[in-house]
């Protein structure tokens, strides 16, 4: 099943009142309902709080980590036409295919060649020339080949921060994910490598899409095709880009995009 | 390069240094130090003691014959004083009691750490944590009068006195002391890097393995050196269960001495002080020492080998 919006874009994924809560009853999420187009980038902005990452983590059962927490409504993944919070659904199933970037590089303590490998090893491969042929793909893809290929076996951890985020994007990319998930990449970044990663998620769309949480308005409005507004765990709006940092059509989107609050 | 100048100054009396405020940082500073001076104080102390009662010892009996001699007879009338008879049961005793807890000790901590909900670590730990609180001597009667017995119906051909039977009880004691180190290490690895590895798609099992316990591996190594130190060091058990005759054997069925259950069993008889016989436990607590001390020093360079940074 292939779902479109009127302007012929293809949603690859959609939030339909997603509601979520903390174990301790908190109330994240307020009925959410946002399309993730394919091959687009989409923005999630708002202040800290907000449950921008929050619904992010939504995407790939993150939050199935923590005992007590709780979904209640549906993410539907096309085109199978899934509800991946369906708790008929194997979470391993779902991070198989929607991958993540975390805030702060989290690269496991291992060489830089075994940490691009772990997802494919997860999945069972261990024919070596498959390994490396896939290894060399994800590290071009991360833009990090020129810089590692003669360091394979260095540990991951002896690379600059900005190269351990590439790492990781290369890690979630060699299993040739469908969604890749980004909370906040380059907030633990310098501006050079910030520049770098920006880069590297436009090329990365015409392969997959993308949904990307940052608390930096700039970075949303030049990576970004769409955007969506959280506030208090609620959308406030959402719209393309171009649309919600020139129009927007909510008082409080503008109030947040001007400065005026957050 | 510049030069700047540099303008006259006054001390105010407000920022000047305050000599009460200087004094007990010192005072404390010395203080602090004492306690940490007490213990290598106490180590030192007892090396000198340990050295000075064995050299009489080996104005007797040559270091050749001390360490390739492999029979030990202090009391009998042909004296042989061959470490090497004491040395064999106190290795295979602590090799029988690391196979035994470092597998178990490890798992348990693995299960604590990344599978236990909540609850059922929160019930398990102080039950651990009990068993180290069991008195050895405790330990020594199980293995003879459980242990051994249950051996000896697999294997009829067991003696009473065996090292097979305190060396499983030995790994028993153990376990707690491995998976208690081995647990807080991996607890605390960072949580981004469990749920780096579930965003692979990876089960509870690969995140334990894989991610895990090598982010953990330099606090597990610990524990097993700790562990090691505990096992070579184990008296009673051995004392009891193990039968207190010196006798050069790797083979776990046999009754054997180790350092320890001779320098208990010579300690407790009557002996001259002064004489070779009392002597000689010096010499092999020395011996002890040196090896607790070559194993420490290996399983600290094998955690720095080992360190991973996260």
């Amino acid at each position: 099943m292939v779902a479109k919006n009127k302007h012929n874009e293809i949603i690859k994924a959609e939030s339909r009142d997603l509601n979520f809560f903390y174990a301790d009853g908190t109330q994240a999420l307020k009925n959410v309902s946002l399309p993730v187009y394919e091959n687009k980038i989409t923005a999630l902005i708002g202040p800290s709080g907000c449950g921008k990452s929050t619904f992010l983590r939504s995407f790939n059962r993150m939050h199935d980590l923590y005992p007590g927490n709780r979904y209640d409504g549906q993410i539907i993944l096309y085109p199978d036409n899934t509800n991946i919070l369906d708790p008929k659904v194997d979470p391993i199933e779902v991070r198989m295919r929607i991958s993540m970037v975390f805030q702060k590089p989290n690269p496991f303590p291992k060489s830089i060649y075994e940490n691009v490998a772990y997802g494919l090893r997860v999945r069972g491969e261990s024919n070596a020339r498959v390994l490396d042929e896939k290894i060399e793909e994800a590290l071009k893809g991360a833009s990090l080949w020129d810089e590692v290929k003669d360091r394979l076996q260095d540990l991951a951890f002896n690379l600059s921060g900005g190269q351990q985020q590439r790492l990781c994007i290369a890690r979630a990319l060699a299993t040739d994910p469908e969604i890749m998930l980004f909370d906040e990449p380059t907030s633990a970044l310098d501006p050079i490598a910030t520049v770098n990663i920006e880069e590297l998620m436009s090329s990365l769309k015409d392969k997959l899409s993308i949904l990307i949480v940052t608390h930096n308005m700039q970075q949303a409005a030049r990576i970004s095709d769409y955007t969506a507004y959280m506030y208090l765990g609620e959308l406030v709006e959402h719209d393309k880009t171009g649309t919600i940092f020139t129009k927007p059509s909510k008082k409080e989107t503008e109030d947040y995009i001007t400065g005026k609050f957050g | 390069m510049n030069i700047v100048s540099m303008q006259e100054t006054t001390i105010s009396p407000e920022l000047a240094k305050k000599f009460s405020r200087n004094l007990i940082e010192r005072l404390i500073e010395f203080g602090l130090l004492c306690s940490a001076a007490f213990a290598v104080l106490i180590t030192t102390a007892i090396v000198y003691v340990l050295v000075s009662e064995a050299i009489p010892f080996f104005q007797h009996v040559s270091l050749y014959d001390f360490f390739t001699d492999t029979v030990w007879t202090p009391n009998y009338s042909i004296k042989h004083y061959g470490i090497l008879a004491l040395v064999s049961g106190t290795l295979t005793t602590t090799f029988i009691a690391l196979f035994v807890a470092i597998p178990l000790g490890t798992i348990t901590a693995i299960y604590l750490s990344e599978f236990a909900s909540h609850k059922v670590r929160e019930t398990i730990k102080p039950v651990l944590e009990l068993l180290i609180g069991v008195p050895t001597v405790v330990f020594g009667y199980f293995a003879l009068m459980m242990v051994t017995p249950l051996l000896q119906k697999i294997y009829p051909d067991l003696t009473t006195f065996n090292m097979l039977g305190p060396g499983i009880v030995m790994g028993i004691m153990i376990v707690p002391y491995i998976a208690s180190v081995a647990e807080d290490s991996m607890r605390a690895v960072p949580m981004a890097m469990r749920e780096g590895a579930y965003a692979m798609g990876a089960t509870r099992f690969q995140t334990a393995i894989r991610v895990i316990t090598p982010a953990a591996i330099s606090g597990i190594v610990a524990a097993y050196i700790l562990a090691i130190s505990r096992a070579v060091g184990e008296t009673m058990i051995v004392a009891i269960a193990a039968g207190q005759q010196p006798n050069f054997t790797f083979n776990p069925v046999e009754s054997a001495a180790t350092i320890t259950s001779y320098i208990v069993s010579v300690a407790l008889g009557d002996l001259e002080h002064g004489g070779i016989g009392y002597q000689s436990i010096f010499a092999a607590g020395l011996t002890l020492l040196l090896m607790t001390l070559s194993f420490n020093i290996v399983g600290h360079m094998a955690r720095k080998k080992f360190a991973e940074r996260y």
